[in-house]
């Protein structure tokens, strides 16, 4: 759908003997995709045409392909890697559906492409040749089968002599295709050639002259390809950019985010998706005056960070499923406790070990609930890659004010998409540290519960007359343990109604689309940009739906109940398990919703209905786009 | 003489501290619960030290022991079972002017804060632990602990422990960069003072077994050991815990052992009987991740500022 043409330039764009005459075909947006064995560089390709790409004003979304294993066998159908490039002429949010263009340096992770859906019928494939002339039969054979079912899947195949187009400037092509495919890419788009050139001697200047005279030597070999042998070129129009822009995943976001707001200890055990937040941490943390710990586990982790923020220190932990839970008993203390603590979850796939490098968003009811007895906590979901860097700026401070752990809820979407966004401003106060060693007022306790409000103010080792002896049994204002049923009726209390005070903080969600309509879907997280395209695409053709986005999960932002009054239906869209409603054995009792369907029912006894499901990747929008259809269809 | 005194006092000047500085709420343990002893130490040490109160931070688990810092009017973290020693090098990584004490029994430390115990000691972080072993769960009401004897009947072994005890002292002076390993028995308080202060001065993590006594769930655990001297063998040496003569008197089995010998600690901490107590091994050149912890502490909020727009700087398009 997203190839169609809204324009034919049949202008004959020849500037030497060379080029013979194209066609320019000018589309709002296209999804590119790069694709190899693991270490045949595509990703670096990929990101290159992404960043080349936005800085000549279009909207870019980047996803990366990851093979399962590490080194996976070379031409093996589950081991592609490489990148997909969403760009447009607006802001793209999403990786979107099926690819317009794949660059395949063999059939095989073709195939692992295939296998997920990624292509379509008149998708346009670049394919290495070379294997169609291989030493081994095997392989010759393999490849000119593939070849023959690329074309009968209505794939528009153009076999590319890469290794040989590359062995002409290069002696080892293995490692210089990616270049080639990025010269291909940046031809076949229409990028100015002297200002690729120009990028590519940047990303390589630290490599030494040789290497970075050999990468701009493919990129014109593949930019001389595509002159000599496509008569299409796609004009993807740019925006005017008036503000300065980054561009980064979202895991760099929410790294910068920890640097911004003054964190001075990440306390870290590695765990995938998470871990890349902690080691750009590791490389600069420093440099901004802070310090990177990796314990002995995660448990350790978020306990040495406790210790420092006891001791009047901003701190941060990272992690993902299986870490958040080992961290839990340490989470419920700081809620006991009241000890202000920045905690990032990248969720991955579960239970258990599960889908370590996929996306899911399973974490949602145990990051709101799992503690012994009741904590409640803030738990925040940004729903963009600007949002993982402003979250945690907000994080902190809501975690000093509140005087509790703050979790951030991202996940491996979002943590290795990467799109460009407004540079942020930083502000020094955002760095302020909150450490103060002046006396403290012996009569004022370490607990001095505003009874309307539940806050208090705390001491800090090293204030005279603050001293206080912090537990996680329950106690008093003064931090005496106390086993009296009203005392702790009453510290119950006002641990929970800080939460109702910072929701009457809170704005009402703002609803995309229409306020009223038949279809209202609710989301949180990383599935933003999917579902409001949907819904997007829905609404032009006049359906009534619209969409609305949570990004405080507790405490919920005020007026959802009126919103959903004003719509039909209500249904979530997650990536999260629920069970089929048709599905045998599935009774409206005992069907098990996607969390935040489960919990939103809860809250609003509205009749919720939700459509999830957990294929490890990122929902794309016409996927969603034909659940709202049939939605509105069966009203 | 009392006139005298309170002249003198008057001229004191207002940091002078005295005992009643650092007590806290009355002590719950048991009486005669050999914890008490240990507090009273505790007291006198930092008294003597004249440290004030509000730098001063004892961070515990969970567990009888671990009650230690409500009876101190310092600041003090009574956390998680098994999580004293994270705790406390959180507290220290970023505040090196805080005096940290650890309270940490054997189930919290040698059962469920195992792994912590093992990476605390290797990141030899300035703090004195205190490991209090009455070789029993005492809070839950007497459980098997790793440090019980074979044989001891508990609530989880009515036929008594099946497996020897773990030794703390041969564990921890097998971690890699230990660099303090004391030694010490809640029954003798001069011997407990001499030892902690030792362990406070310390320049890294000292780690100090207490033989505890538990009257209330292991009575007559310590009686053979309380009852003959010989079998307790004191080390000494100049850089040991200096034995003072009465001490000297009480203990006829004495050793002169150098703290600095590792190869010899080892073999004195394997040996059941006589105990030892006194300093087994101190290493003051040992790697001190706490040093490490505190890279950029004084760096200013613009200084700070800078570094992140120079990053953010890096991913401008
Ligand atoms: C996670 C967790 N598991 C179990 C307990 C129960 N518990 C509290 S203290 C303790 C053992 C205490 O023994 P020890 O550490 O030797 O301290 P003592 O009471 O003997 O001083 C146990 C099992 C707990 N509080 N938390
Ligand atoms: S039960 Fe044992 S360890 Fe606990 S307070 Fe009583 S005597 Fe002390
Ligand atoms: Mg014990």
């Amino acid at each position: 759908m997203s190839t169609l043409a809204t324009s034919i330039d049949k202008s004959n764009g020849s500037q030497s003997e060379t080029t013979r005459p194209v066609q320019v075909l000018t589309v709002p947006q296209h999804v590119v995709e790069v694709v190899c064995d693991s270490g045949e560089g595509a990703q670096t390709a990929g990101q290159l045409f992404g960043t080349i790409s936005a800085k000549t004003g279009n909207g870019v979304w980047t996803v990366e392909i990851i093979p399962a294993e590490i080194e996976p066998p070379v031409r093996s159908r589950s081991g592609a890697s490489g990148n997909r490039i969403r760009i447009g002429s607006s802001e793209v949010t999403n990786m979107g559906d099926a690819a317009d263009v794949v660059i395949a340096f063999n059939e095989q992770v073709l195939y692992s492409r295939i296998d997920v859906g990624a292509l379509r019928p008149g998708t346009l494939v670049f394919l290495e040749s070379k294997w169609g002339s291989d030493p081994q039969a095997a392989i010759r054979e393999a490849y000119s089968e593939a070849k023959a079912d690329f074309i009968d899947r209505g794939y528009v195949v153009h076999e590319v002599a890469m290794e040989d187009e590359c062995l002409k400037v290069v002696a080892d092509a293995r490692r210089g295709k990616n270049m080639f495919a990025l010269g291909l890419m940046c031809a076949l788009y229409e990028r100015d050639k002297e200002k690729v050139l120009a990028e590519v001697r940047a990303k390589f200047k630290k490599k030494g002259e040789k290497l970075q005279a050999a990468n701009v030597a493919l990129v014109e070999a593949g930019y001389a390809w595509t002159e000599r042998h496509l008569d299409v070129r796609y004009r993807i129009p740019a925006r005017e950019i008036q503000e300065e822009l980054v561009v980064m995943n979202g895991n760099q976001a929410a790294a910068l985010g920890v640097l911004a707001a003054g964190i001075e200890l990440c306390s870290m055990y590695p765990i995938t998706p998470a871990t890349s937040v902690t080691h750009y941490l590791a490389a600069v943390m420093e440099h901004a005056g802070g310090f990177i710990h990796q314990a002995e586990d995660e448990i350790a982790a978020i306990g040495f960070a406790l210790g420092a923020s006891y001791a009047g220190k901003t701190a941060v932990t990272v992690t993902s499923g299986p870490g958040m839970a080992l961290k839990t008993e340490f989470i419920g203390l700081a809620v006991m406790a009241e000890l202000p603590l920045v905690i990032i979850n990248v969720q991955r796939g579960g239970p258990s070990t599960g889908l370590p490098t996929r996306v899911e968003q399973g974490d949602l009811l145990s990051t709101l609930f799992a503690a012994p007895g009741d904590a409640p906590k803030i738990v925040m979901a940004p729903t963009s890659i600007a949002e993982c860097f402003h979250f945690v700026v907000m994080a902190r401070q809501l975690a000093e004010t509140f005087r509790g752990p703050v979790i951030i809820l991202t996940d491996a979407n979002l943590a290795t998409g990467q799109s460009p966004f407004p540079r942020p401003r930083v502000r020094s106060e955002w760095l302020a540290p909150p450490i103060d060693q002046s006396d403290w007022d012996s009569s004022v306790p370490a607990y001095a519960w505003d009874e309307q409000t539940g806050l208090s103010a705390r001491p800090i080792p090293g204030q005279k007359g603050g001293e206080y002896v912090l537990t996680g049994l329950a106690h008093d204002e003064r931090s005496k343990v106390a086993y009296e049923s009203a005392i702790n009726q009453r510290a119950m209390i006002r641990r929970s109604t800080k939460l109702a005070v910072l929701q009457k903080a809170l704005k009402p969600p703002e609803v995309h689309g229409d306020p009223e309509g038949d279809l209202l879907v609710v989301g949180w997280g990383s599935t933003r940009g999917a579902i409001e395209e949907a819904v997007d695409r829905v609404r032009a053709d006049g359906g009534k739906v619209s969409s609305l986005m949570l990004r405080f999960l507790s405490p919920l932002e005020p007026g959802l109940k009126e919103i959903f009054s004003r719509f039909k239906q209500v249904m979530t869209v997650e990536i999260n398990y629920s069970d089929d409603p048709g599905a045998p054995y599935i009774t409206e009792e005992n069907r098990r919703y996607a969390q935040l369907a489960w919990y939103l029912r809860a809250r609003t006894l509205v009749d919720i209905d939700c459509w999830s499901k957990v294929p490890g990747i990122p929902l794309p929008p016409g996927d969603i786009e034909r659940v709202l259809r049939q939605r509105l269809a069966s009203n | 003489m009392f006139g005298l005194k309170l002249d003198w006092v008057c001229d004191l000047p207002p940091q002078h501290f005295v005992l009643e500085d650092y007590e806290g709420g009355t002590p719950r343990w048991c009486p005669g619960c050999g914890d008490h002893a240990v507090l009273t130490a505790v007291q006198k040490l930092v008294r003597d030290e004249q440290l004030p109160p509000e730098k001063i931070t004892c961070v515990s688990g969970i567990g009888c022991s671990s009650r230690f810092p409500h009876y101190m009017s310092t600041y003090g973290f009574h956390g998680l079972h098994g999580r004293a020693l994270p705790v406390a090098c959180g507290v220290r990584s970023r505040r090196p002017d805080l005096h940290v004490f650890v309270a940490t029994g054997d189930g919290d430390c040698c059962a469920i804060g195992t792994a912590h115990w093992i990476h605390a000691i290797r990141y030899n972080m300035k703090m004195t632990v205190m490991m209090f072993d009455n070789n029993i769960y005492g809070l839950t009401k007497m459980q098997t602990s790793p440090t019980s004897k074979v044989g001891q009947t508990s609530n989880t072994h009515p036929g008594g422990a099946p497996l020897p005890p773990l030794n703390p002292l041969t564990v921890t002076l097998g971690i890699t960069n230990a660099s303090f390993v004391a030694q010490t028995v809640d029954w003798n308080p001069a011997h407990v003072l001499a030892t902690l202060r030792k362990a406070y001065h310390h320049e890294g993590l000292s780690f100090v077994r207490i033989l505890q006594r538990c009257p209330h769930y292991m009575d007559h655990l310590w009686d053979e050991v309380q009852a003959d001297p010989n079998k307790i063998l004191l080390l000494e040496h100049e850089n040991g815990v200096t034995a003072e003569p009465s001490l000297k008197r009480l203990f006829p089995n004495h050793r002169v052992h150098d703290p600095a010998d590792l190869e010899s600690a080892r073999n004195i901490a394997a040996c059941d009987m006589p105990i030892p107590i006194g300093i087994l091994y101190q290493n003051e050149s040992a790697a001190r991740y706490d040093k490490l912890c505190a890279v950029g502490l004084n760096q200013g909020v613009e200084e700070r500022l800078a570094a992140v727009q120079r990053e953010i700087d890096r991913f401008m398009v």
